[in-house]
């Protein structure tokens, strides 16, 4: 256990200075010490993507990755990504296709998808498909997401 | 969004509480809170008189204001004893509510599962919401209008039955101008009206008025797709789940578990987290935890406590590869047949053709997207529970239990949790919480890590299936018997009300009380000789075990239909006959062999007997598999089209098509994406779950280990035909299109390479060992 540093992070625009274990996942600072509850803890191990936030525009599972290790970077969850009222089209499409049950994976899902599409919305279905494993849904919502993703991405590209 | 909580939000004096006074409600903005103390005094003593009341009369289910609430601004809130986690339930109720009350959708909100707010009505529960839940809403509403059209009649002079409503506004029929609307009848005050309750509690409460609801026919709001009330929160990442929840003063809670099952807690050494300052390690018994403030402090606490466990040697599980040798040769605490007609084992002996087969099923795990979570403050008053639990009336009842204090002086907060599906780990969390909050006199918040949230849920139980079939010299089907031999479904009960039935009330001593039972298929095929039953083995561990078995969505459902929508088919095949033309044949009514007709029609079903196999390119064949299945009253049929590939074993359902019919359907939306969900969560099950376990321990514990669909699992088409009956009671939904996918994949898996799966899960490996066979 590394002793607590005193750091300043830069999530969803805003500047937090915190005070905390540099070996700390992030998530634990940007659920407890920041107070964004929507990046979940699933697993703590990268399997689920439950935890996943943008860091300078890349997906990153949260749970594993050392708050430390963001320091001066540009930190994005999904309150960052998009509100009702300026919503993300990954976001426009979830909420169309009424997407979550339980909504507890959702973030890994919407958040992994935005960059992906960002990069490029022009992608097959065997590319979506590839790019969301890994992603873990119990509910049972495939289908409602693929067919969200594709709605975005169509969205995105036109 | 930070959802800080005041306990001074839910202040009750526990003597208004026992007395069941405590749940005085103040309806405010969209949420109803329970009153001040002060409040609370003032009205203390006061008696609720007469319609109108400004007090409110006790949450018990013979006052219709335990149900519903008129607010001052005419907007409708209504109180609902079970939770929805994203099937839509709260808006089916709602949708009920608006109808009977002639209300506009927009203006109900349905609040679920509150114990200050809400009657026990048996919280989520055998896909009981809208069967039982909505039954009974639909009266009390209908109960509502009434009681405030007659008011109505009495302040605008004319006869109840010369009035209409619209939108909350009474008025005499062809004279708009003569009016009252319900919030100025009810001025933001109580309705204090008598219902005639059954005296029951839980799934089977019942209580009503006089009032007879409305004719279908007349329905402009049921039966129409409304969208969900909780997607944008979720989506926008505003919505706050129980693990979200934070209290003042409140300390992060978490708990050990034994490295082997069955051992017990010798001691620990307290020095191996001297490293992380300010933790507290709480022993009582076989129950061990650390609490700290910090939540990362209290997770490397856990991770880095030594504790001594004793004994378990006795390898209680055995091997994995003996688990079905296990069942079989295990001894028998039950057994029932539910079912029987005719001589079965003199119709097999006098048969001309005698089919036998046995199937597997093993342990699944809920496995919910985050191990469980709750927050419990025992030391306030009354003490406060928030739980993602399914059940918080029964988690309530168990909560005071587990402290001692008597069944009412607990109030359990239903709120979001990750993922529901029956009796999963979130009862156990609950109880942890309680438990550590007596000890240290602080709100204590638990949460499990990946591991316990698999490896130490309640499983649901793994069976083996014997099956034999006769037919007779012209091919006619004339015995089937269904037995299966497996662990009790409920080694601990789903609705979480006692110790005994949680882990930390098991560490302190209580020993397991078996429900023993299983269950049977429906007795749906008409087949003149026939036994349909079960029998119960003990389960490995009498306490403490990570093999404890419980209800996981629709119980035993995917490992029955797994083995006889398979043998129908065997027979099917047997009698050279389609499997469609089968199920149309044998299925009992005419209101089952809809669905077949139904589904057939939607996926073009082609007529084959037996398999075709080789459909398909070089290494991948494909097939299409139907099965069906009832579950209390529901009726369901599902095509499954499937690719396999030879290679490597990977099985992938290209399309689904569900035929399903429910009664009355009250959202098609929302139903159908039910369907959706639990046609791939049930894909799921039967190609991929399977807990995995040594002698001593459960090794399923994570993601890897315990392997679910994923991405590229998703079928292309999910065809759903709703048939909607308005002529019949609304039945349940939310599992049963659940049940026969298993028997239909596995069958479809039978009609692209000519091989039985006699063993769920199909996973690749085992596809493959069982191609190589041939």
């Amino acid at each position: 256990m590394a002793k607590p540093q005193r750091m300043r992070l830069n999530v969803n625009g805003g500047h937090f200075t915190v005070t905390v274990d540099p070996d700390m996942p992030l998530l634990y600072a940007l659920r407890n010490d920041i107070g964004l509850n929507n990046p979940h803890f699933g697993c703590g191990l990268a399997q689920c993507g439950a935890c996943t936030v943008h860091v300078n525009g890349k997906a990153i599972r949260s749970c594993v990755t050392p708050v430390g290790s963001v320091r001066g970077k540009k930190v994005v969850t999904l309150t960052g990504l998009g509100t009702p009222e300026k919503p993300h089209p990954v976001q426009t499409a979830f909420v169309e296709e009424q997407v979550p049950q339980c909504g507890y994976c959702i973030n890994g899902w919407i958040m992994t998808a935005a960059e992906m599409l960002n990069k490029n919305p022009k992608l097959s279905d065997k590319q979506i498909r590839a790019g969301l494993k890994g992603l873990k849904c119990r509910c049972g919502t495939h289908f409602a997401i693929l067919k969200a993703v594709k709605r975005a991405a169509k969205a995105m590209a036109s | 969004m930070t959802n800080m909580i005041s306990p001074k939000d839910f202040e009750v004096s526990r003597r208004d509480l026992l007395k069941g006074a405590g749940a005085l409600v103040v309806v405010m903005g969209a949420q109803p809170v329970v009153g001040s103390k002060k409040a609370a005094a003032k009205t203390r003593g006061a008696k609720a008189m007469g319609f109108g009341s400004k007090v409110k009369p006790k949450l018990i289910p013979d006052q219709l204001d335990s149900f519903i609430a008129i607010r001052a601004d005419g907007k409708v809130t209504a109180f609902f004893g079970k939770m929805d986690m994203g099937q839509g339930l709260d808006v089916a109720i709602s949708q009920i509510i608006a109808e009977e009350l002639d209300v506009a959708f927009e203006k109900v909100t349905t609040l679920m599962s509150d114990t200050g707010t809400s009657v026990n009505q048996g919280g989520a529960s055998g896909s009981f919401g809208v069967k039982w839940g909505g039954r009974t809403m639909r009266v009390i509403a209908a109960e509502a209008r009434r009681v405030l059209v007659e008011e109505a009649a009495k302040r605008l002079g004319v006869k109840a039955a010369r009035l209409e409503v619209n939108d909350g506004v009474v008025s005499v029929k062809g004279d708009m101008s003569k009016k009252v609307s319900y919030a100025d009848i009810l001025q933001g005050n109580y309705f204090n009206h008598k219902l005639t309750w059954n005296k029951k509690l839980g799934n089977r409460l019942y209580s009503h008025g006089k009032a007879k609801p409305k004719a279908v026919k007349d329905y402009r709001i049921v039966g129409k797709p409304f969208p969900r009330i909780d997607v944008a929160g979720k989506v926008f990442g505003t919505t706050d789940f129980v693990t979200d929840i934070k209290v003042p003063g409140m300390v992060h809670g978490r708990v050990i578990h034994p490295t082997r099952a069955g051992s017990k807690l010798k001691g620990y050494d307290a020095s191996s987290i001297k490293h992380i300052k300010g933790v507290r390690v709480v022993q009582k018994k076989d129950f061990i935890a650390v609490v700290a403030d910090n939540e990362w402090d209290a997770v490397q606490a856990a991770r880095d406590l030594k504790v001594h466990w004793t004994g378990g040697g006795k390898k209680p599980f055995g091997r994995q590869e003996d688990l079905y040798d296990h069942i079989r040769n295990a001894p028998v605490i039950k057994q029932k047949n539910r079912f029987k007609g005719g001589d079965v084992d003199k119709a097999l002996a006098g048969a001309a053709k005698v089919l036998a087969a046995e199937f597997e099923f093993p342990f699944q795990s809920h496995a919910s997207m985050g191990p469980a979570c709750a927050v419990v403050d025992a030391g306030a008053n009354p003490v406060m529970l928030w739980t993602g639990s399914q059940k918080s009336h029964y988690t309530s009842y168990g909560v005071a239990k587990m402290l001692k204090m008597p069944k009412g002086s607990v109030r359990g907060i239903w709120v979001p949790g990750p993922g529901s599906y029956g009796r999963n780990d979130a009862g156990d969390a609950a109880m942890q919480a309680a438990l550590l909050s007596k000890e240290v006199g602080k709100p204590v918040r638990v949460q499990g890590m990946r591991h316990e949230g698999t490896g130490w849920d309640p499983k649901a139980p793994a069976s083996v299936h014997f099956c034999r079939g006769g037919l007779d010299a012209q091919g006619n089907v004339i015995a089937y018997e269904f037995i299966s031999k497996a662990f009790d479904r409920q080694n601990v009960r789903s609705n979480e009300s006692q110790p005994r039935d949680n882990l930390a009330g098991q560490a302190l001593g209580a020993k397991l009380k078996p429900r023993k039972f299983f269950s049977e298929p429906e007795n749906i095929y008409n087949i003149p000789d026939y036994r349909l039953g079960w029998k119960v083995i003990p389960p490995f561990l009498d306490r403490n075990s990570p093999l404890r078995t419980s209800h996981l969505r629709d119980p035993i459902g995917p490992q029955i239909q797994f083995a006889s929508e398979q043998f129908h088919d065997e027979l099917a095949e047997a009698a050279g006959m389609d499997p469609v033309a089968y199920r149309l044949k044998y299925l009992r009514t005419k209101r089952d062999r809809a669905l077949i007709t139904a589904v057939a029609e939607k996926a073009g079903w082609k007529p084959r007997v037996g398999p075709r196999k080789g459909q398909g390119g070089k290494n991948t064949v494909s097939g299409r598999g139907i099965a069906y299945a009832r579950r209390s009253g529901s009726k369901v049929a599902v095509i499954a089209e499937v690719e396999v590939d030879t290679r490597s074993g990977q099985i992938w359902v290209r399309k689904f098509t569900v035929s399903h019919e429910c009664g009355l359907i009250i959202n098609p939306d929302g139903l159908t994406l039910t369907i959706q969900g639990n046609v791939v969560m049930a894909l799921s099950r039967v190609i991929y779950e399977e807990v995995m376990f040594g002698p001593d321990e459960v090794t399923s514990i994570d993601w890897d280990t315990y392997p679910i669909a994923e991405s590229p699992d998703t079928p292309e088409a999910v065809d759903v035909v709703l048939i909607n009956r308005p002529d019949k009671p609304s039945m349940g939904a939310g599992e049963p299109s659940t049940r026969p996918v298993s028997g239909a994949i596995a069958n479809a898996f039978y009609d692209a390479t000519g091989v039985r799966m006699r063993t769920a899960p199909m996973t690749p490996a085992r596809v493959k060992a069982a191609l190589a066979k041939g």
